[in-house]
């Protein structure tokens, strides 16, 4: 396989609602920041892929006019996945392979705030025989929640603790949205959403974007005093039918992470995209991270969840944080589909 | 550097407006089932599978590639999910032939679909959205003032869309799974249709329908152990341009020239017109056959029509266009363009039964999609690159 | 006899707020006051209406605020013969694209006073507006082009805009 790293990495602050903007002129400056601090001249990408997602934006086609911040003049190389950022980023490392072209662009955006996001995630559920009946978003994730508690192998105020870290990290996050110096004891006291969730084990609605300039061998070398490598990358999927599957593990995480090698070596710190707080426990348990890594040191997606981006922007957290030397090894997760559905794992490392 | 691409099998659904008799798996497998059966395969030989499609609304469920993971046998693999709006066939089959190509998957499965029955087609496709400016004109609207471009710049009279449309539901009639089978249709019946967006008339338009389309993607190694002949990958490539901007050429996009140009660079070829046996491109309305001749690069600039009047796209032409009957003839918008590449790997493996091309040995694959703006072609041929 | 199923009606509703975002907000208030405001790219020099806030080429934001005139040329056109939903008049009508004098691409708009067969690519047009008491913040406040009468424009001055 061929050496790929992040070479940059920029987001927009997340906010609960952003009325004066559109998405393209939310991602505009965010793709402007990610190619300048790339050095890679915006002419020299050489192949463009983006994530975003039509029922999150209301309209067919929603990412056509995202091409505008780009600025595809002369024609460019460019694909689309109707999935988070995170496997936008998986089809650029895999077209790099092929050998023939050097750098790609990877973004993100979305507004979760036009719709009702948790009604409108409903519709990703079999159309037959579940959707129907109308179950949103976040009662889903609470069957996952309460099939943990059953185990026995969490409580409710480790729950209360993932949520109170995360968003008391977030205040050093120039981006994050939502920040607290609450703790497990304070929110502990809120009253239930959707037993046994309670608002804080729930993530906020975000509009927000980010964008990742990835570089192979040479180039990135050239660019970066410090990339962060892609040492391995890998995406698994479980089943649709929530029934058939144990809701306390992740599988599918465990074996990306098994697949992407994140047993090769120390883990310094691992961003987790984990929307829910019970659900950063079971993918720690998943991808067996010790307590000594640091877990969302930027808060997480229970600090700013722009839906289709929050996965992408985990690997750019983690990237950063190895661009900049504060860490060397780092595994990042992004997840897609009702309870932990799909996970992509990467490992990123410094040289 | 890349490891050489095969296609080992080919499926594809009985395509109809509306396929009440299955549900959104059952139309997914109705075509993986057939593609995995023509490589000698089972669910469980797939690494991997990329599925495309184009916008949910047409069925009503987001990102269905979770719904379907059950009944693409995907529990434990990567999946994956294209959507590159009307070229999304062609790019997913693009994005799982990288898979093999960089050495990461063995088998990929590849599936694209659309069974837009279940939603309301023309509503999913331009829904009255506030701020946006309106077509005003419906979604053929759009498309028609650039073909009465066309004509003015080319000069081409006035018939040559109604011989595109006779050509390619007559060639239907060879292509059992193909939606319109229209045994009556003359130039007469087509100049007696409806004009719907002057020049438009409706039967020189694709029509609506449900239907899937699936390929079975294999290494080198793996391609070895299938029972038929595959086709070989030659080349790929994929160009998107803005949709709107100063001095667009919406006739004869760049990203369409660049696209092709990239393609024949890769394949080798210097005369496209001479060396490619077969061409399945991406026709929703007639007059787009000689507007891509020209963009194809298989005819000067104001020529195309003349290889449609003079009969080179027909079945027994120098270059056979549509054999299949292309997307006039169906149009499942999500796998027409997947339709297009698997046909011409179809050609190249002798496969095509009624509608093969005789010796085809060469054949380009095209779809696109947006207005006009997104563009995803594939060269395959029998022997290996 | 029990009778098979085969499908089921769901119907769906999803309520969205949709943002205009600034560029565009900008171009619909200019309408609610009888104005077509584009903007012009600091790279490129081109006017966009509508604008965008970027120019879809250079990738750059557009900040500089252009007024283009409410006359211009059609560069080509197609006649309506269908119904569809959401259509404002009876077919056949004719929708057009518009080069407005002043900018330097096209808007898409009906063409009206004018018999559908009458229409020609490079024929001058010339807004008709609402009552001024009825102007909005949408394209709407334009009812639609009508003929000018003046000698068609040059097939040069616009066959880069079909």
């Amino acid at each position: 396989m061929r050496d790929v790293a992040v070479v940059s990495f920029a987001q927009s602050p997340y906010v609960r609602q952003d009325l004066a903007h559109n998405e393209v002129e939310i991602l505009m400056p965010v793709i402007s920041e990610a190619i300048e601090r790339s050095g890679i001249p915006r002419s020299e990408i050489g192949f463009t892929v983006s994530g975003s997602c039509d029922y999150l934006a209301g309209q067919p086609f929603a990412f056509v006019n995202a091409l505008d911040a780009v600025g595809a003049w002369p024609p460019i190389r460019e694909s689309h996945v109707e999935m988070d950022g995170a496997w936008a980023l998986y089809e650029a490392w895999v077209r790099l392979q092929c050998g023939d072209i050097d750098s790609a662009l990877v973004y993100a955006f979305g507004k979760s705030s036009l719709g009702d996001i948790r009604d409108v995630l409903t519709l990703q559920l079999d159309p037959y025989c579940v959707a129907p009946l109308g179950p949103d978003s976040i009662s889903i994730a609470a069957l996952q929640a309460r099939a943990l508690l059953d185990s026995g192998r969490y409580s409710e105020r480790d729950f209360a603790g993932v949520a109170a870290r995360s968003r008391r990290d977030a205040i050093a996050n120039p981006a994050a949205q939502v920040t607290s110096t609450s703790d497990a004891n304070q929110l502990l006291g809120e009253p239930y959403i959707v037993s046994p969730l309670r608002r804080h084990d729930c993530p906020p609605i975000s509009d927000g974007a980010a964008a990742v300039v990835l570089a192979a061998g040479d180039l990135a070398r050239r660019v970066s005093r410090r990339p962060a490598w892609i040492r391995g990358i890998d995406h698994r999927i479980e089943p649709a039918s929530l029934g058939a599957r144990d809701l306390t593990q992740s599988p599918s995480t465990k074996l990306a992470a098994e697949k992407a090698g994140v047993r090769n070596g120390k883990v310094d710190l691992a961003e987790l995209h984990a929307p829910f707080s019970h659900q950063e426990l079971i993918l720690r348990d998943a991808i067996g991270l010790d307590a000594g890594v640091r877990v969302n040191p930027s808060g997480g997606a229970l600090s700013a969840n722009a839906v289709m981006v929050a996965g992408l922007a985990r690997i750019g957290e983690a990237a950063q944080r190895v661009i900049d030397g504060d860490a060397h090894r780092a595994v990042a997760h992004a997840t897609s589909g009702p309870c932990l559905q799909q996970n992509l794992v990467c490992v990123l490392e410094g040289d | 550097m890349a490891e050489r691409c095969a296609v080992i099998g080919i499926g594809q659904t009985q395509h109809a407006s509306k396929r009440a008799d299955v549900s959104i798996p059952g139309l997914v497998r109705e075509a993986a089932r057939r593609a995995l059966d023509d490589a000698a395969l089972t669910y469980r030989d797939i690494d991997a599978v990329v599925i495309g499609k184009a916008p949910d609304m047409f069925e009503g469920v987001m990102m269905p590639e979770l719904y379907l993971a059950d009944a693409l046998g995907c529990a434990g693999k990567p999946m994956f999910r294209v959507h590159t709006a009307g070229s999304v066939g062609g790019s997913t089959a693009i994005v799982a032939s990288h898979l093999i190509e960089a050495g990461i998957h063995q088998r990929v499965l590849t599936v694209a679909f659309e069974k837009q029955s279940e939603s309301d087609a023309m509503w999913a496709l331009a829904p009255k959205i506030p701020f946006q400016p309106t077509t005003v004109a419906g979604a053929g609207g759009y498309f028609a003032p650039h073909i009465r471009a066309y004509i003015r710049r080319a000069g081409a009279p006035a018939d040559i869309g109604m011989m595109v449309a006779v050509k390619d539901r007559l060639n239907a009639l060879k292509n059992p799974y193909a939606h319109l089978h229209q045994p009556d249709i003359s130039m007469e019946t087509v100049a007696a249709s409806p004009m719907l967006w002057d020049p438009i008339r409706y039967a020189e338009t694709c029509p609506s329908s449900d239907g899937a389309c699936a390929m079975v993607l294999a290494s080198e190694a793996a391609a070895a152990q299938a029972p038929r002949p595959p086709a070989w990958v030659h080349a790929s490539a994929m160009r998107s341009e803005p949709t709107m901007f100063s001095g667009r050429d919406q006739v004869s996009p760049r990203a369409g020239r660049d696209c092709a140009a990239d393609v024949y660079k890769q394949a080798g070829i210097s005369d496209p017109r001479r060396e490619i046996d077969v061409a399945e491109i991406y026709v929703p309305f007639s007059w787009f056959e000689p507007m891509w001749m020209e963009n194809l690069g298989f005819a000067p600039e104001g020529e195309g029509w003349r290889m449609t009047a003079g009969g080179a796209t027909a079945m027994d032409g120098d270059l056979p266009v549509n054999p299949s009957g292309g997307v006039l003839s169906s149009n499942p918008i999500g796998a027409s363009g997947m339709l297009r590449f698997a046909e011409a790997a179809m050609q190249v493996r002798g496969q095509a039964g009624e509608h093969q091309v005789g010796g085809a040995r060469r054949a380009l694959g095209h779809a696109y999609g947006g207005g006009s703006q997104f563009f995803s072609m594939w060269i395959v041929g029998s022997e290996k690159p | 006899m029990a009778e098979q199923v085969y499908g089921i009606k769901t119907p769906i509703r999803l309520d969205y707020t949709y943002t205009a975002g600034e560029a565009a907000s900008r171009h619909l208030r200019g309408l609610a006051e009888g104005k077509l405001l584009g903007q012009r790219c600091p790279e490129c020099a081109k006017v966009y209406i509508p604008p965008r806030g970027s120019c879809p080429t250079c990738g750059v934001p557009t900040r500089d605020e252009v007024e283009c005139a409410d006359t211009g040329t059609v560069t080509t056109f197609c006649i309506v013969n269908i119904p569809f939903p959401g259509q404002a008049l009876r077919p056949p009508f004719v929708a057009a694209s518009v080069l407005l004098d002043g900018a330097d691409i096209a808007i898409f708009h009906l063409l009206q006073e004018i018999d559908a067969a009458d229409a020609r690519m490079g024929m001058r047009v010339q807004a008709v507006w609402v009552p001024r008491d009825e102007l909005r913040p949408s394209m709407e406040s334009i009812r639609y082009f009508r003929p000018t009468g003046e000698p068609d424009a040059p097939y040069d001055t616009y066959k880069d805009h079909l």
